[in-house]
Formats: structure tokens, sequence, C-alpha cells
């Protein structure tokens, strides 16, 4: 067990001209839960392969442990990966499918077995193991796989590549906490690769948002939602995601259109005059009838009731916007109050929306 | 077709007043009032299957018939016929001479999967899986395929001879192994079976490549992650997956070996002797040769079913193993 580490590691499939995976140096840390979220085709795939040793990178350095293993096949990393469709040997049993491994490592056969009844164990696959695994259901085949993956003594981190694509919706949760389960009992690394936000944001310690093969974000479930670091993180987390409406900033003041919404604040120093985006999550969107300073008059377009929640939707002169509220009627003109928003520019983040002084909000 | 007259069931107990009417009303008036839970059965489709029993009749089924026909009389004029019953059976099964064709054809279809089943799998495997070149192996491997097997036969029938034949004056001059197959019964053996061989192992190959080409990345990804040797990866990965086309394979190549006529005919005509007079040798030797049409068609039906019996029986046992 051990850190993973990138050193400038990137990938291009085309000799240069594209890259999959932009350069970037990036540290996994030993035994934590981590989740690799990003649309489809923004380079999870490539980075995982990467990290196993499927694909060996055009640049740069894989660390394990300090250890240089950029070169090394997969059998000599000690990296577990679970695929998007369960990946077995169809006609053997489940025992020799998590023996396979081993017996490949020549493995003594009382430890082969040994090992194999410890995982079993651990993955409630002991009543199956007399049972051909193209007979079970697609979620136990999906463990099978994982405990391949397993089975071996030294493994160093288990990389999930989409695993529950195939696993019905029911499935899905029991799947994901035997994840976590197992994630606890046994303390390897885990990096899971999702494009779905609920898997990510419910199954990891951090998670970490790839796009256009470029890591944008990482940090805790909550900060990327309190806090996105780029409008895409911003867009991609969160359900309705992160409105964003076109702003000015004038002396330290932002306007939407001719409303005063809010004082800048710069992330590092006073921000300079400009256009901006404001980016105001749905859920903190307030709706009131009446006028408020600072605040932002918006004619609403339409109502979602969702049950416990409505979400209304409004057009006011940065742009369209979603406001997330409490069950209620609302009228056709509404005023806009953000609690807690955020200040882009070139989609990064370079502010945040404070208070007038003195307005009181 | 039983369909047609599986009576409406009758449930006896069901008010008629709860059941849904039948969208087609019934034809006989004393099913009218006979509630139903069986949906109308529309039998009219059965027209749409006459054009392909007609046409078979006429392709197969008649021209059989006639072969029945022959098979259990002595016909000496169209009117000067005697019925046999099954005496013209008895006299092929016992013929020494069909007897020891069947054994050779059965030998030749054995060595034929052998050698061919194998060999197409291994061809597959050493195929490029991407590139340029996958077009350039598929079109050279495919060559043999294209050509008609009475080219085959003639093509080999000169490739094979020791004075102007490439393979034949190599055999001989360079390796210095005396080789002749219009004289020596092994040799003739030898040149109809890799002629077969030849033409034959190009098909086993490109379906067992189609079958390589289908299995997705991630299986030889996980192989290569488990540590799988290339031995392990093509037993536990490849091969369980080729069942499919294998099954379709060997049973083809069984056909195709057990009914095999044109290109021995060609190179060798049976001979040396009787060395390469195979089932369908003998018996066009019989029917048109010697016009003994009642014992060749005896044989002929004889023929029809072990080839029959035998694909049912690979097909089951294939399929049943997989399972």
């Amino acid at each position: 067990m051990a850190d993973i580490t990138l050193e400038g590691v990137g990938h291009s499939y085309d000799g240069g001209r594209t890259h999959a995976l932009n350069p970037m140096t990036w540290t996994w840390s030993d035994g934590r839960a981590y989740a690799l979220l990003g649309p489809s085709g923004c380079g999870k795939t490539t980075l995982l392969n990467i990290i196993s040793g499927l694909i060996t990178p055009s640049q740069g350095r894989v660390l394990l442990g300090g250890r240089d293993v950029t070169g090394l096949p997969p059998v000599a990393r000690n990296i577990a990966q679970v695929f998007q469709f369960p990946v077995l040997y169809e006609e053997m049993s489940v025992y020799d499918n998590l023996a396979f491994p081993l017996r490949n490592r020549k493995y003594p056969k009382a430890e082969v077995d040994e090992r194999v009844r410890k995982v079993a164990r651990l993955l409630g696959l002991e009543e199956h193991l007399r049972r051909r695994s193209r007979r079970l259901d697609p979620g136990r085949q999906q463990i099978v796989s994982l405990g391949r993956g397993l089975v071996r003594s030294e493994v160093a981190a288990v990389l999930l590549d989409e695993p529950l694509t195939v696993i019905g919706p029911a499935l899905k949760w029991t799947l994901r906490s035997k994840l976590k389960e197992i994630h606890r009992d046994t303390g390897h690394t885990l990096i899971y690769v999702t494009h779905d936000q609920t898997e990510a944001l419910t199954f990891a310690d951090e998670v970490v948002v790839l796009k256009d093969g470029a890591i944008v974000q990482s940090g805790e479930p909550a900060e990327l939602f309190l806090s996105p670091a780029h409008e895409f993180v911003g867009h991609f987390i969160g359900s309705p995601g992160m409105n964003v409406l076109d702003a000015a900033v004038e002396r330290g003041i932002v306007r939407v259109g001719s409303a005063l919404v809010g004082r800048a604040v710069g992330d590092d120093g006073a921000l300079p005059d400009g256009p901006v985006r404001l980016g105001v999550r749905p859920e903190f969107v307030r709706i009131s009838p009446f006028p408020r300073s600072p605040g932002l008059r918006a004619g609403v377009t339409g109502v979602d009731r969702m049950g416990s929640y409505h979400l209304v939707h409004a057009r006011a002169a940065g742009g369209d916007l979603v406001a997330k509220t409490d069950p209620g009627e609302h009228g056709t003109a509404e005023h806009l109050h953000f609690e807690r928003a955020y200040l882009f520019r070139d989609q990064i983040r370079c502010g945040t929306l404070a208070a007038l002084e003195g307005s009181g909000a | 077709m039983t369909t047609s007259d599986v009576p409406a069931k009758v449930a006896g107990s069901q008010v008629a007043g709860e059941v849904v009417a039948p969208a087609v009303p019934p034809s006989a008036s004393n099913e009218e009032e006979a509630p139903r839970d069986v949906k109308p059965k529309n039998n009219r489709a059965w027209w749409l299957v006459l054009p392909v029993v007609v046409s078979v009749a006429f392709t197969a089924v008649i021209p059989l018939m006639t072969v029945v026909n022959f098979s259990v009389q002595d016909v000496f004029t169209p009117t000067d016929r005697i019925f046999v019953g099954l005496d013209w059976f008895r006299s092929v099964t016992r013929d020494p001479e069909v007897r020891a064709a069947f054994l050779r054809t059965l030998m030749f279809s054995a060595q034929v999967l052998i050698i061919e089943i194998p060999l197409g799998v291994l061809l597959a495997v050493c195929m490029p899986r991407r590139g340029a070149w996958v077009s350039v192996a598929l079109v050279v491997v495919a060559l043999p395929l294209l050509i008609p097997w009475n080219v085959v036969g003639t093509i080999w029938q000169i490739f094979a001879r020791g004075d102007i034949g490439l393979g034949g004056w190599v055999v001989n001059n360079v390796l210095g192994i005396n080789f002749n197959y219009t004289l020596d019964s092994t040799d003739a053996w030898i040149t109809v079976l890799a002629m077969d061989v030849w033409h034959w192992t190009p098909l086993v190959a490109l379906l067992a490549y189609a079958g390589l080409r289908s299995i997705p990345e991630p299986y030889f990804q996980a192989a290569q992650i488990d540590g799988a040797s290339a031995w392990a990866t093509f037993r536990h990965v490849q091969l369980p997956r080729l069942r499919g086309v294998l099954t379709i394979a060997i049973l083809l190549r069984f056909m195709d070996s057990f009914m095999i006529y044109t290109e021995p005919f060609v190179v060798t005509g049976g001979g040396p002797g009787n060395a390469t007079s195979f089932l369908s040798i003998l018996l066009s030797k019989i029917a048109v040769g010697q016009f003994d049409l009642g014992p060749a068609g005896a044989f002929s039906l004889l023929y029809f079913l072990i080839v029959q019996i035998a694909c049912y029986v690979f097909f089951t046992v294939l399929t049943r193993s997989g399972r």
C-alpha cells in the first residue's frame, strides 16, 4: 500500500496532436476513496488505465510509493481494476475465477484456497463459490470481478471504471454500500470513475472532477457543492446545476443589468472592473414578492412541482435561472436575492459575492 | 397443423357476459355462446408458408422421393419393375466396398477436423487485430475460398506432380522424399488431405477471427491485470468465446468433408486403387457409372441419414456442453 503519484503524466492517442489527458501532477493518497467524476470522453478511463498500466502514458512518470512503475506492465503493479460490465472467465466457477490471478502468479495451493475463502467471506460469495460464474446475476458477477482484484495480497489500489453501469437501480445501492464497507474493512485506496454525481458524492472521501483531460477541482463532496472553483463544477455537480448570469464589476460592486446584487470580493485581492459571470446555485436563490436590495427583478416563466420542493424558472437581466424553493405559490414577477454566489472569469472562479455594507442583507 | 383444430376452451363456471368477446366471430355456431379464454386463432397466415412448401417440394422433397422410389424397387424399364422392399439397403450395408469407403470417408473427415480446426484458430489468433494489415490478411486468407472446387483440384493435380508441379518437385528433389500420388496410396491420401486443408482452413480461420474480434477489450485487459499468460488468455478468454463459431465451423467442415467429391475426383479419380474412393465417388460410380439405380438410391438415403445424424449429434453435444 502506498501513494500513487502522477508526475507530469499526459497521454495522446494520436502522437501529440490532441491530448486525451493533459499533462498533470497529482497524488492519490493511500487509503482514501476517490471518485473521478466527469462527462463522457473527458479522459477518466485513460487516466485509470494509465494508473493500472494498461496504457503507458506518452509523457510523465507514474510512481507507486516512490517507485517508478511507468514502464511496468499491469501484472507488476498490483493494482486491481473493475470494468463497466462484469468481466469474468465465464466457463469457470466463482472459486476458480477468484483463484485465477493467484494461480497465474504460482501461489501455493493452500494459500490460494485460504485467500479465496477470505475474499469470498468479505464479499458474501461463500455460498456461490461452486457455481458457474456466468449463472450469477449481474450484480454478483460484478462482485466476483471485484473479488478477483482484491484476492491478491499486496493490492495498492482498486480502480473501478463505472462499475455499476449495468446494474439495476435497486442493486446499485446495495453494491455501493458494499463497496464502502470493503473500503472500510480493507483500507485499500479506491478510485471510482463515474459520470453520475450522486454516485460520486455518496461514495467518496474526495471527488476529483475531470474535464477535457484536465483536473478542474478536487475536494470533499460538500466543498465541491458549496464552493465550485470552476464553472463546469458548478454545472456538473448539483441537480439542477448552478445558474450562471452575465454580470459586471464596477468599483467593487457587482451589477446584473442595472441591479446591484452585492459586493465583489476577489479571491486574491481586489477584482478589476469588467464583465464577470455570476454563478449561483438554485438552492441559494431566495425569492420574494417584495423588492429588496441588493436584489434582482425577474419574471417567472414556469414552475416545476417536484413534490417536496419547487423549481421556479425565471428570466432576469443577465439570463435565465432556476430557483429551488419550498412549495408555495409564486407570482409572475418576483425579486431574487442571492445568498451565496461566486464570480467567474474565463470559467475559473475569481471571487465571491458579499453583502453590501449597511444593507442588512 | 394442430392449431387449427384446437377447440375453444369452454369455461363452464364463467358467465358469458363477463368474458370479453373474441375479436373474430367463431365460425361454428355451437361455439358462439361458449366463453373463451384463449385468443382467437386465425390460420390464414399458413398461406404465407405455402410458396416455401411448394418450392421445397419441387426442389428437394420430390427428387428425394424418386430416390426413395428407386431404393425399394428393381427397375428394368419404366414399365417393368419389381418391388424389392429393403433388399437394396441390405445389400448396400453388407457390401465390403461400401463399408471400406465409409470408414475411409470417416477417417478423412476426422483428419480434416483434427487439422483444420486448430490450424484455423491458430491462424485467426495470429492475424492482426487492427491496422492496415487487417484487410491484407483477410484477403490473403480468404483467397482459397474464392476458387471453384474443380479448379482447386486442377491446381493441386499439377502442383503435386513430381515432374512439373512445384510442390511435388520440392518434395522429391529438395527434401529427397520419393513422392508420387498417382502410384502411392499414402501419397494420394496426403495430397487430397493437404488440398482440403489448403482450401478450407481459411473458412475456419475467418469464422474464428470474427469470433475473436467480437470479444470486448476489457476481457483482455482483465486477463493482463490478472497476470494471465498468453496461453491462459487463449484458454480462458478467447477459446470459451469461440464456442459458437467453432460449432458452426465443425459442422460445416464435417458435412463438406464427409461429402467431398469434386477435388479427389479431379486429382486422383478415387485411386490409386481405392485409396481415395470416398463415399461420394463410390456412389457416383454405382449410380452413373454402373447405372445401378436401386443400390444407388438406398446408398444415397443412408448417406443422407448419416450426415443428418452426425450433424445432430455434433450440434447437440457442442451446445449442451456449453451450458
